[in-house]
């Protein structure tokens, strides 16, 4: 082989003492002698230990950790307060088609801005975030349950509209940086449209008393 | 290939190995027919892992392809979603922000450092060496998951890329958590040296056999760190001069002999070049935007046409041949996945080996199941 490298184990004591060993089994030998190594380390450096004793010790999730999309309301009441309008792009987006929604209907039978039926089947969902990415009404996140298991296979693995509204402060628990940059762009928007609407507002008051200024002229 | 005499069905012997088998390769069947213990025909056979990919991409929009090409290879996810990413940025014409290429190239080389280090793990599980030497090298691939996982969102499907530019920025604190990592990788590869490199049991299995000419590699279509351990340069990082590889310094370690041995320290030695690049990258990496603000990706619409991105993926020649026809869906999507091509020569190298080396040279090729059936 050209371009070996020395490694820095062999330039240490040991290694340099083992390295000097011309004898058949000298490898094993000195394979031998980083597993002691290990072996020893281990109950003075506690970094070698790297071990995580699941159901006791719990896994510290990183913030952008994801397992399942969960659909966020704000304020107290999940119906009155669900963000999704029911637009299904999150649907016709899904790569492996896993949601399935159908929009509400008033008496008269007109379209409402809400599902009436929001299904994921986690069963089948693969965690790509794609529908958080597409989501235009920041409707749709991500959760970070990942102990999902079950023994019924069709009652539990596929998610109805109450099991996936959360409310926006369980959001911020698990994603805060995500969720504090997302309540900024809602907040932000929702000046711009008031801005928008009293302009607009404005703009209407002024033509109007244009209008009845010009009526008035005429009499005058 | 050389023909073969017609085989004495009352002297040999038929073995069926897998598909079930506890290398860690995944779900692959080989008939073996033997004469003694010697390999006289190996047929492989493949498709049990078989997902239709390159179908369901072509029925679905470019985006939403993104997520199945981390179901390739998975055990390195993020340098196939980097391949098909310079695929459709070829056919859309998409520039690429300075800061995303880095990205790009941090976690694409720690991509294959980890690779690498699960590698020579796996291999010395095929030489009956289970245990120590697979969880040496899986402590620094552990690591190496949680970066991807406190970058991406998870430790193995990243669906990272986008089409200009990477999905997210990284979080706060992720830069040192890198540098602590790559600081510990060099004592990580010492002591996997010294645990394999020197050992002669490794030696007596690795050495001479399923030996390879470079001539031969490239009849083959080989490509990647078996194609250089025949003593070939040839590294599309270098060749192609994909995304910025060109501002980097490293080396392209070649073999001589072309055998298992080789293979093995083809591993070994691009990691440590890995680990060089990586350190430069992250001494080098500029702040800017992370993703074009230009580059459309839901409802992207390509002109028509066609585009073969490639990368030096740690397998081999990662490519992906798109065609276009105008709509938000492709319409015709290959994958040259560097697995399934450096298996065709499987059955040359065994020919004439023992049974035992059969696993051998199988682990030292370096294959994933999800990627050689798609």
């Amino acid at each position: 082989m050209n371009e070996q490298k020395t490694s820095r184990w062999s330039e240490s004591f040991a290694g340099r003492l083992l390295s000097g060993l011309r004898f058949p089994g000298a490898g094993l030998v000195k394979g031998l002698a980083v597993t002691a190594r290990n072996f020893v380390g281990s109950y003075f450096e506690k970094d070698r230990l790297l071990t995580e004793l699941y159901p006791e010790q719990r896994p510290r999730l990183p913030e952008n950790s994801r397992s399942f999309p969960f659909l966020i309301y704000d304020g107290n009441d999940p119906e009155a307060g669900m963000r999704c309008v029911s637009c299904k792009i999150c649907e016709k987006e899904c790569p492996p088609q896993c949601i399935y929604i159908v929009q509400d209907r008033d008496a008269a039978g007109k379209a409402l801005k809400r599902p009436r039926v929001f299904n994921i089947d986690i069963s089948v969902c693969m965690s790509c975030q794609i529908c958080v990415e597409v989501c235009p009404f920041e409707s749709i996140r991500m959760d970070q349950v990942f102990e999902a298991s079950s023994y019924d296979r069709f009652g539990s693995l596929v998610l109805t509209k109450r099991d996936l509204l959360k409310s926006n402060e369980y959001y911020h628990g698990i994603h805060p940086t995500e969720a504090a940059e997302t309540d900024a762009r809602i907040e932000a928007d929702r000046k711009k449209k008031e801005a928008a609407a009293a302009a607009k507002a404005a703009k209407a008051a002024e033509t109007a008393k244009a209008a009845a200024e010009k009526k008035e002229a005429p009499a005058a | 290939m050389s023909v073969m005499p017609p085989l004495d069905s009352s002297r040999t012997l038929d073995v069926s190995l897998g598909p079930q088998h506890p290398s860690t390769h995944g779900v692959f069947r080989m008939n073996v027919t033997l004469d003694g213990e010697t390999v006289v025909r190996l047929q492989p056979v493949f498709g049990y892992l078989h997902r239709n990919h390159e179908k369901i991409a072509e029925t679905h929009s470019y985006l939403a392809a993104m997520p199945y090409t981390d179901r390739l290879d998975y055990i390195c996810p993020i340098t196939n979603n980097w391949a098909y990413a310079l695929a459709v940025e070829k056919l859309a014409g998409i520039e690429v922000p300075e800061r995303a290429e880095y990205i790009r190239v941090i976690v694409g080389e720690f991509t294959r450092l980890q690779n690498h280090a699960a590698l020579l793990g796996f291999l010395a599980g095929d030489l009956g060496g289970w245990g120590t030497a697979l969880l040496w090298a899986f402590r620094l691939r552990e690591k190496i998951l949680d970066l991807f996982e406190s970058l991406t969102g998870a430790r193995m499907m990243a669906n990272y890329m986008r089409f200009g530019g990477c999905r997210c920025d990284l979080p706060v604190g992720w830069l040192e958590a890198a540098r602590a990592v790559v600081r510990d990788a060099h004592g990580q590869l010492d002591e996997l040296e010294a645990l394999l490199t020197g050992n002669e049991i490794i030696l007596a299995r690795l050495q001479g056999v399923g030996a390879l000419t470079g001539e031969r590699a490239i009849n083959g279509g080989f490509s990647g760190p078996v194609l250089r351990a025949s003593g070939v340069d040839y590294d599309i990082r270098k060749v192609d001069r994909y995304g910025i590889y060109d501002r980097f310094r490293f080396r392209v370690p070649r073999g001589t002999a072309g055998d298992c041995f080789d293979r093995m320290m083809m591993r070994l030695l691009e990691a440590r070049e890995s680990v060089g690049i990586l350190e430069q990258a992250l001494a080098g990496i500029p702040e800017g935007p992370v993703v074009n603000p230009k580059a459309k990706q839901r409802g992207l619409r390509p002109p028509a046409g066609e585009a073969y991105g490639r990368i030096e993926g740690p397998k081999g020649e990662l490519g992906f041949y798109l065609i276009s026809d105008g709509t938000d869906r492709p319409y015709r999507y290959r994958v040259r996945p560097p697995s399934l091509i450096n298996l065709t020569l499987l059955e040359e190298l065994c020919i004439g080996t023992k049974l035992a080396d059969v696993m051998v040279i199988l682990g030292s090729i370096d294959i994933v199941l999800g990627e050689v059936d798609r």
